[in-house]
């Protein structure tokens, strides 16, 4: 009689390989066994897990057609099963794995499209928090606050790509209405934030880009005009701040650590 | 084996049908304020940290009772339970206080990954008592008593030495924990296995069952050509799964029944439908059954 141990490691690896035998002991009423009884759980594991994917991808599922994502999920979910219960986390390579999957050659924007839908998800599912208002802003003194890092909401999340993601994204998602890809519009760098109760994407240009990115990484609020100006000389720093802020993308101030002049990239 | 050390609920579940919650329903629930007796969830999807699950559970959870549903602990598995998962669980628990809180008789987990679904196990003792062990862990963990709930199976394990009923009273009475008495999968375990249903029922340890669960199942077959339903929970409870939940009430007297339905899911209406529909059995059963009782 097999240990509880063998039985679920030999159930368990058959259940990803269908080259595998179905193990032995498992019966129907009859008390043969049944393979066609196996598969219903094999079924059930690489189906619920594509399933999945398809839920967590549904922009590249629509790029790719339902059959196609099917077959492509499938490799993805054998090789890569979840590592954890909570499934609304599950996927998190798949954006790699398509980038390097070559019957999807040809579609050289899919990963960073997956990419997209990977932030989206995880701004959905971030942790809440209060943004802060001008007036709570303004309470600090000019000159220290220059000097400081903004904390940005943690469902703040930006792709940057060589390709029109943001765009393609749009017109492929449910409300969107898909045209063809124009791929010498461009790359673009998508902005994926919840601020309050839904999920909002918008492209952002340069500077925007720049200076969230810098803040993002930590850096003062005096670096990251800098970074945003020398892609954009003439970009107007206040209303760009305060464009931030009126999305709700900051949610604190912080310190900022040894940041001086000569170390500004 | 220790009971566990608590039994406070927040609340109690009323008898009546309940409706498994979907994010596709959320906005016509607070809209509509249907009358169901509770919802249940899926704890897993509420793992987040935030969001629009979070805020719409609040919301609905403060209008009505709650039933926490875990499907992926693992209970039946041959190792440790995951402590974070059971973390993860205490922190809803805590944060939600549901009136309820179930997990399956199944495994889920291995060397190789989570599987995603509901793998049965071989009822032997060992089986027995590792899941014995994990169910105290877990009430000991939560503070509170869980239910554990039948498998619906489409084969059997010829290592197999105790009967799946009284497998199930047994940890029933060695854990303290109570049961969840899902009758589409006794019904769907029955057909696959060649049992007669309502002796399973009769055989169950009725007078531990908190909550019953009704879904729809897909009729298929084996090679051999006999019957092999599978739990589909895609479509409504077939009319054989609304006899058997008439015969089981006409032996347990009302009881919270969930309508679980977690693929294809229809519109709310659809739903609802089908809740009320327990509701009017559990009604027509449970009132014949006190008439005759009053007529004895």
């Amino acid at each position: 009689m097999p240990s509880l141990f063998e039985r679920q490691a030999d159930f368990g690896a058959a259940l990803l390989d269908p080259a595998r035998a179905v193990p032995e002991g498992l019966v129907g009423p009859d008390g043969r066994p049944s393979a066609r009884r196996f598969a219903v759980y094999r079924n059930n594991v690489v189906l619920s897990l594509i399933d999945a994917l398809a839920e967590a991808y549904p922009v590249v599922q629509r790029l790719v057609g339902e059959d196609f994502f099917g077959a492509t999920a499938r490799v993805f979910v054998t090789e890569n099963p979840p590592d954890s219960p909570v499934m609304l986390r599950y996927g998190a390579g798949f954006a790699d794995f398509l980038d390097g999957f070559p019957p999807l050659e040809n579609l050289p924007y899919i990963g960073d499209v997956a990419r997209v839908e990977r932030a989206y998800l995880a701004s959905y599912h971030a942790p809440e928090a209060t943004a802060l208002t001008v007036e709570a802003m303004m309470a600090t003194a000019p000159e220290t606050l220059l000097e400081m890092g903004m904390v940005l909401h943690p469902s703040c999340r930006i792709v940057t790509s060589d390709y029109p993601v943001g765009t393609i994204w749009q017109e492929n998602s449910a409300a969107g209405q898909p045209a063809p890809i124009d791929l010498a519009v461009g790359g673009e760098t998508v902005l994926i934030a919840r601020p309050e109760a839904r999920v909002d994407l918008r492209l952002l240009p340069e500077a925007p880009a720049q200076f969230l990115l810098s803040l993002g990484a930590g850096h003062s609020l005096t670096r990251a005009a800098e970074t945003a100006l020398r892609t954009t000389p003439d970009q107007d720093i206040s209303s760009l701040l305060s464009g931030v802020i009126s999305l709700g993308l900051i949610v604190g101030l912080q310190p900022v650590a040894c940041e001086s002049a000569a170390t500004r990239d | 084996m220790s009971r566990p050390a608590s039994h406070t609920f927040p609340g109690t579940i009323p008898p009546r049908a309940g409706v498994g919650l979907k994010p596709q329903h959320y906005h016509e629930i607070l809209e509509t304020r249907p009358e169901v007796g509770f919802f249940e969830v899926h704890a897993e999807n509420y793992m987040g940290a935030g969001g629009p699950p979070h805020r719409y559970l609040e919301a609905i959870r403060a209008e009505y009772p709650l039933s926490l549903h875990g499907v992926g602990l693992s209970i039946g598995a041959d190792r440790p339970l995951d402590s974070d998962h059971l973390d993860r669980l205490a922190a809803l628990v805590t944060r939600y206080q549901p009136e309820l809180f179930s997990e399956h008789l199944a495994w889920s987990s291995h060397d190789a990954g989570f599987f995603n679904d509901l793998l049965p196990v071989p009822y032997t003792n060992e089986t027995l008592n590792r899941i014995c062990d994990h169910i105290d862990q877990v009430q000991s963990v939560l503070g509170r008593q869980m239910l554990l709930e039948n498998p619906s199976t489409y084969l059997a394990f010829t290592e197999s030495t105790w009967e799946e009923v009284d497998f199930i009273a047994e940890i029933a009475r060695r854990s303290g924990c109570g049961l969840l008495l899902d009758v589409n999968n006794v019904h769907v375990s029955a057909a696959n296995q060649n049992w007669f249903p309502r002796d399973y029922i009769a055989r169950y340890p009725l007078a531990q069952v908190r909550e019953l669960h009704l879904a729809g199942f897909a009729p298929e077959r084996d090679e051999a050509g006999q019957p092999l339903l599978i739990d589909s929970h895609d479509r409504p409870v077939d009319h054989d799964v609304w006899d058997l939940y008439a015969y089981t009430l006409s032996l347990t007297g009302p009881l919270p029944t969930l309508i679980e339905w977690d693929a294809d899911v229809p519109a709310w209406s659809t739903l609802l439908a089908e809740a009320q529909r327990a509701d009017a059995v559990m009604d027509a059963t449970c009132n014949e059954g006190v008439e005759h009782a009053v007529a004895l």
